[in-house]
């Protein structure tokens, strides 16, 4: 039976996910063995059972956590991918911003606004005062580092765990400079 | 009270030398007299030193006692300690800070005061204690806070603050070979010129002296080392004509520079280590033995100029010390031809550290000599070889070198005949915390702890923290372990927790030091400490979970691993010997097994849902 696997970005550049589409042809040989759940690739809107989960990015608003809570309910393996999903990354450069300045920033004065208005719209999520990463809210099971980790590391990490085994990456795929 | 923002520049620049390399030196004078290091001056001195600008920065920015902004004409800083917690140090503060209609970490509405926390000054044994504007006041009461509180409020200047506010006893409730028998200056020099350079090495070496900064090193080799290696002075006779080499002060007329000086001998004096106090009474009452054995080594490696690294902390002690050196170069115990030996010049000045315990490891003590920010070095080469100025240099301990002058004045056997085999001499052990009498004890090494606790007044001690929190957490359970080297090595710090303390808080007190004097250069240590310190806040929020208990072994394995120096390796130490000898201070306060957030969900909207208005169902979250 294939494993399933669902993703997604939380705060984060989809810089991940690009990073795992650059499996490119080996990503045929990997749906041999996992079956994609709720994912930018299938654009399912919610998981169902998976035996892993993968996430891209950091928590900035109140939808995050939902989603988070979602795939921890969901999902044997819980992995945060990258650097966002593990220490918070660029989206995290606002914690030391005052979320109100932000604010008037982005809707009162910013260039080309003219009587802006902050909106509240229920459908918008609401931003946290400051961006956390993942293991901050959820227990996460393993992370995979990276801005963005290679495809190669993803490739491996992925099948290491679909043989059933503890994932293992060289320390050239985990050297970065 | 200093007359602030009027800074002589020039002057100040002129006085030590016009050389970068003593930035640290420079930065403190223009604080002291502008009160602040404005950022034009940060360009001033960039021009009158000839250096960028961002490297004058570097350091500023580096030292806890340099800031920008003014922190009024009275500046307070009450010490962190533990011991100063449980002394009651938090709420003497707030009542201070209500005295003075004062917020901490906020210049008053009057720009006269402003009131922050530090990390211990020195004074555990005399806690709650307080630096106002850099100058140690102890034995913090209600009374002497409603004194400082009327003195301020009346802009008092501090030269004329009764000075029983400034008085400090030096606490010696045992005294030994160090500290109890008497010291003729000159007496150790004389012994030393007697028996020749290589015979007191010898010397030294039988006494079998380990370093007293608590790591032991064994002191004839780092001098033997030292002595051997080549210093520039050296090469450049090789290569030619000497070339006239100006100390460290070149050109300074009113202390006596010699030029030449290329090996160095450095004395540690930045006791920073929290709960050790045993230099303080040294260089308070016992500084010609410290200046003394600091002029043995100069003669037995070479050195023409000495340094003592003094913890700005102790700026209390620096006129006092100055005033020793002065009597000692009259005596000609310092200065040209030493006791009439020709050729035997050396003199020592003294430089004040700025608040940063990292300094205290020697490599980036010397960093801090040479006017950079206090970063360890890599080593090899050690300072031996390749110290102050690239030099060769021996950095040892206050302590040390006041044994040293013991042994060049008694004999190496002498020594050896006090102590353990492995661990021989006294030690002076900082003692403080729950006891009747905390004080200095000076014991023979292989004390066992039992024994002290009888000495100290504390025989229901629960637990006691050895060498600080860098050292080693021990519980009830092994009272009859020895100070030594061999079992439990010490810089002197012994803290007292009675069985009503809580270990847990002690911990916390001493990951939230670690996260603060980090110095930043490397990631593991830099983050480690603040993630440790955070999940310990978590954990005393009364959030904690198994999963964060597991999450701290691991940050532990990696500052122990990864960590470019001490302070990382041993920063987690406290948290380790704490959750494994008294793991019940930690399993109370878990709350779940699995997973516990690590910040308030819901309470993290607060400010956004302010902002927009909103109050939605989606506006907030569950924090299950």
């Amino acid at each position: 039976m294939k494993l399933k696997v669902a993703t997604c970005s939380l705060a984060g550049c989809f810089g991940c996910h690009m990073s795992l589409l650059d499996i490119d042809e080996k990503l045929f040989d990997l749906l041999k063995v996992v079956e994609f759940d709720r994912s930018p690739i299938t654009d399912i809107k919610h998981c169902g059972p998976c035996d892993i989960g993968i996430v891209e990015g950091g928590v900035c608003n109140a939808e995050n956590v939902h989603v988070l809570k979602e795939f921890r309910k969901n999902c044997k393996v819980l992995v945060a991918m990258g650097a966002c999903a593990i220490t918070g990354g660029i989206p995290a450069l606002r914690n030391n911003v005052d979320l109100w300045d932000c604010f008037q920033e982005v809707y009162h004065y910013g260039i080309g606004l003219e009587n802006g208005q902050i909106p509240n719209d229920p459908e918008l999520p609401l931003p946290f005062d400051k961006v956390h990463p993942i293991n901050e809210v959820v227990r996460i099971d393993y992370f995979l580092p990276g801005c963005p980790p290679s495809a190669d590391a993803i490739w491996k990490f992925l099948t290491d765990l679909a043989a059933g085994h503890e994932p293992k990456l060289d320390y050239e795929m985990l050297h970065y400079d | 009270m200093t007359e602030h923002n009027v800074c002589d520049l020039p002057g100040i620049v002129a006085r030590w030398g016009k050389d970068p390399a003593n930035m640290v030196q420079i930065l403190r004078d223009v604080q002291e007299s502008c009160g602040t290091i404005p950022s034009d001056t940060l360009d001033q001195l960039a021009r009158l030193l000839g250096v960028p600008r961002v490297r004058i920065e570097a350091t500023a920015s580096f030292y806890h006692f340099f800031h920008a902004e003014s922190h009024g004409a009275y500046e307070i800083l009450f010490s962190d300690n533990i011991i100063d917690h449980m002394a009651g140090k938090e709420a003497l503060k707030q009542y201070f800070c209500e005295r003075l209609w004062l917020e901490p970490r906020k210049l008053s509405e009057d720009g006269l005061v402003y009131v922050d926390d530090t990390a211990d000054i020195g004074l555990a044994d005399q806690a709650p204690a307080m630096l106002v504007n850099g100058y140690a006041v102890p034995a913090l009461d209600h009374a002497r806070l409603d004194l400082i509180a009327e003195l301020i409020r009346a802009k008092k200047p501090l030269g004329e603050w009764p000075p029983m506010l400034f008085e400090i006893p030096d606490n010696v409730r045992l005294a030994g070979p160090l500290m109890g028998e008497p010291f003729a200056p000159g007496a150790a020099l004389q012994a030393t010129l007697a028996r020749g350079a290589e015979a007191t090495l010898a010397e030294i070496d039988a006494a079998n002296l380990r370093g007293r900064g608590g790591a032991g090193f064994k002191t004839a080799t780092k001098w033997a080392s030292c002595r051997k290696a080549e210093g520039e002075a050296l090469l450049k006779k090789h290569a030619g004509p000497p070339q006239v080499f100006l100390g460290p002060l070149g050109g300074e007329p009113s202390e006596a520079r010699f030029s030449g000086g290329d090996h160095y001998v450095v004395c540690n004096a930045d006791e920073g280590e929290p709960g050790t106090f045993k230099d303080r009474v040294l260089l308070s009452s016992h500084a010609d033995l410290v200046f003394e054995g600091m002029t043995v080594c100069a003669r037995v490696i070479g050195a023409k100029q000495g340094l003592i690294y003094l913890r700005g902390e102790y700026k209390n002690l620096l006129e006092k010390l100055k005033s020793v050196l002065a009597r000692r170069r009259e005596a000609n115990l310092l200065g040209r031809n030493i006791l009439g030996e020709q050729g035997f010049d050396f003199d020592i000045e003294i430089h004040l550290g700025a608040g940063a315990y990292i300094c205290g490891e020697e490599s980036a003590l010397i960093e801090s000599l040479e006017g950079k920010p206090g970063k360890p070095r890599n080593r090899p080469p050690f300072p031996d070889r390749c110290g102050y100025r690239n030099q060769p240099t021996v950095v040892n301990n206050v302590e040390t070198f006041a044994c040293a002058a013991k042994i060049a004045e008694r004999g190496g056997a002498w020594f050896a005949s006090i102590g353990t085999a492995q661990s021989t001499g006294s030690k002076l052990i900082s003692i403080s915390g729950d006891c009747q009498r905390p004080g200095i004890y000076e014991v023979p090494f292989g004390v066992t702890v039992q024994q002290l606790l009888i000495d100290c007044g504390a025989e229901d001690a629960h637990a006691v923290q050895v060498s600080g929190p860098s050292g080693t957490c021990i519980s009830y359970r092994e009272f009859d372990r020895r100070i030594a080297f061999e079992d439990l090595p010490t810089a002197g710090a012994f803290m007292v927790f009675s069985p009503e303390r809580d270990m847990f808080e002690v911990a916390r007190n001493f990951s939230h030091f670690f996260a603060h004097e980090s110095c930043g250069f490397c990631t593991p240590c830099r983050v480690g400490t603040s993630l440790l310190r955070n999940t310990m806040d978590k954990l005393a929020a009364g959030k904690g979970s198994a999963y964060d208990m597991h999450e701290m072994k691991n940050i532990m394995r990696i500052l122990q691993d990864m960590s470019h120096c001490g302070l990382g390796h041993t920063a987690a130490n406290p948290v380790v010997q704490t959750m494994e000898k008294f793991p019940d201070a930690y399993e109370k306060r878990l709350k779940k097994l699995d997973f516990e957030p690590a910040f308030d969900l819901d309470g993290a909207l607060t400010t956004a849902r302010l902002i927009t208005g909103r109050d939605d169902e989606w506006a907030h979250l569950d924090n299950d």
